[in-house]
């Protein structure tokens, strides 16, 4: 049920995004063009060349890219949320997005890009990666997460993330300096299908790897301990599985910039709605993820006339009041975290 | 190799001259001692005495700093963790779940060491069973979450229930618990016994030890200060020179023994209790 409805909604928001913009096009000339790209000739085909060549070259990829990156954001929010064995483990909130966003600004000013997109995305990985590793020895003690200390760390980290971005901006010269803005506030203007085929490789393994954890993660709820004893390998899980998130969260960064609190609200909605067990949870967070972005995209380039938001912006401006919500709640109902 | 096959008297486990460190201080030194299958030990002790650090080196959690645990005549550091976990089965003192899963899908987890073996065909009857033993059906689609102390107990020895190992390590299942159920869980762990299984189980009331247990361990300051059957192991003397308080051991009713502090005696209804 969940799942379809989730289908319908990307489906509808990825042709109605494919249809706004500059240049005014069809749902039908949506569908037909897609359509004759698969080799299906139908009479919905745009009757002009331009229409069709807008679409697959600046269109298309903007659209597929949101659908992968709030797709990696979400899966990445899970699978972080599940090692950490707190659903307030976010990329974006203890400091992993912003190591990785450090990690593209190095890049990008000391002209690091070899490999097409693959420079900036492994310089992403690496920063996220530290970040990861940072945040997790920081906050794990004897098994278990310290929320208050895992929120610490977020705020150390992201405070010198910051700090390094600043740097960077400030050596950097002025077209290194507007690539960063665009990093802070996110955005999926200009994609480019070599980034998209980036996103697209990295987001599908890494998801894929994820899925076959799944019921590794169900255990690992029960604690490191309680896990070990039904079998799984526990330190080479966390550690395969914050490789996994680093990867998820560095693509994501890498071409869209920081885009906060997806990886924490979608999983949490699935949660809610279709309980904890982490098979059904990745794959719903995965789909959840897609729309998600879909339609923020769609929001970003339509609510203000004629202006392309930050979508980095959108998202926070959600996710911030409901992580607040979250917090109130769960204070509410056991007392709080701490 | 299982339980039903298990010949008693077969040594499950063998600990041998073990010594644990934790921090790089000795908390257990010294200690030798075997579970048999068919058979119930309980480990006693003063808080802090090293139960749990006894029960987490025989569990493969704690390296030995010097001796060896050994189960099935091998080190239990050379299992493999998968292997280990179709072998033993383990009931911590903390029972913390991250999210809200319902009780079945707990126990359900403990169902995970045999997924992709024969024994996955056991899995229902299998969680049916462990859910009946430690009374927790009625909490089947409730949220672990949302349990109170006893019932997260319950919920989590029907997990290792539902493991099926035919080693069984125990610690502290009582102390959550109230009358019933701590007699209920004691003769659970006594039919696994009788089923040729081999428990080893942390308690703190020597009075249910005595009950229960064929063998006692009595641990003091990370050594081994008793060991054998109730009647030898809970004398006055033991139990003073341990706890540091003297006792009465006596007989119940049904003929096994009491373990009960020596109390001065409570004033008569009529006298008054202070002068006025």
């Amino acid at each position: 049920m969940v799942l379809a409805a989730l289908v319908l909604l990307l489906a509808v928001g990825l042709v109605m995004s494919a249809t706004q913009g500059q240049l005014s096009v069809s749902s039908a000339d949506v569908l037909g063009t897609v359509l004759h790209g698969l080799g299906v000739d139908t009479s919905w085909r745009p009757e002009r060349e331009v229409t069709e060549q807008a679409l697959w070259q600046i269109r298309f990829p903007r659209v597929v890219m949101a659908l992968l990156v709030g797709a990696a954001l979400a899966v990445g929010g899970a699978i972080m949320q599940a090692i950490f064995g707190n659903p307030l483990a976010e990329p974006g909130v203890v400091g992993v997005s912003a190591g990785a966003a450090l990690g593209a600004a190095i890049g990008i000013v000391t002209g690091f890009t070899f490999a097409g997109g693959w420079g900036i995305a492994a310089l992403a990985f690496l920063g996220g990666l530290l970040a990861t590793i940072f945040v997790y020895a920081t906050a794990r003690s004897a098994g278990r997460t310290e929320v208050v200390t895992l929120l610490l760390t977020g705020i150390a980290v992201n405070a010198f993330a910051g700090a390094g971005l600043a740097f960077v901006m400030f050596a950097g010269d002025t077209a290194a300096r507007e690539q960063i803005v665009f990093w802070q506030l996110g955005s999926m203007n200009g994609s480019r299908w070599s980034e998209v085929l980036v996103v697209a490789v990295v987001t599908v393994l890494a998801s894929a790897v994820a899925l076959v954890l799944a019921r590794q993660y169900d255990l690992l709820a029960l604690g490191e301990r309680a896990a070990g004893h039904l079998g799984v390998r526990v330190e080479a899980l966390r550690i395969g599985s914050i490789v996994v998130v680093a990867l998820l969260t560095g693509v994501a960064v890498a071409f869209a910039g920081i885009i906060a609190f997806v990886g924490l609200v979608v999983p949490h909605l699935v949660r809610l709605s279709l309980g904890p067990a982490h098979r059904g949870l990745l794959l719903t967070s995965l789909l959840g993820g897609a729309v998600l972005l879909t339609w923020a995209d769609l929001g970003a380039r339509t609510l203000v006339g004629g202006a392309d938001l930050p979508i980095g912006m959108l998202t926070a401006l959600v996710g911030g009041p409901f992580f607040f919500w979250l917090v109130r709640r769960t204070r509410g109902r056991s007392g709080g975290w701490a | 190799m299982s339980a039903s096959t298990q010949q008693a008297s077969v040594v499950a486990v063998r600990v041998v001259d073990l010594e644990c460190r934790l921090g790089g201080r000795p908390v257990v030194a010294g200690v030798g001692l075997d579970v048999r299958y068919g058979e119930v030990l309980a480990l006693v002790g003063p808080n802090g005495a090293g139960k749990s650090t006894v029960l987490g080196a025989v569990a493969g959690d704690l390296a030995a700093s010097a001796g060896s645990v050994l189960l099935d005549d091998r080190d239990v550091g050379e299992w493999s963790t998968r292997d280990l976990a179709r072998r033993r089965s383990v009931l911590l003192q903390s029972h913390e779940v991250s999210f809200a899963f319902t009780v079945r899908e707990v126990v359900e987890m403990g169902r995970a060491p045999w997924l992709g073996r024969e024994e996955q065909d056991d899995d229902e009857e299998a969680v049916a069973e462990a859910m009946r033993r430690a009374d927790v059906v009625h909490l089947a689609d409730r949220p672990f979450t949302q349990l109170s102390g006893g019932e997260r107990a319950r919920a989590a020895l029907a997990r290792v229930l539902a493991q099926r190992t035919d080693v069984v390590l125990l610690d502290e299942p009582t102390a959550a618990l109230d009358l019933r159920h701590t007699e209920d869980v004691m003769a659970v762990a006594r039919d696994l016994a009788a089923a040729g299984r081999a428990v080893v189980v942390v308690l703190h009331d020597l009075s249910l030890a005595a009950a229960h247990a064929d063998v006692i361990a009595v641990l003091d300051a990370g050594r081994l200060v008793a060991h054998g059957a109730p009647a030898d192991v809970l004398t006055p003397e033991v139990v003073s020179s341990t706890y540091g308080i003297d006792v009465h051991v006596i007989a119940d009713p049904d003929g096994r023994l009491l373990v009960v502090p020596r109390r001065a005696p409570r004033p008569h209804p009529d006298t008054p209790s202070r002068p006025i």
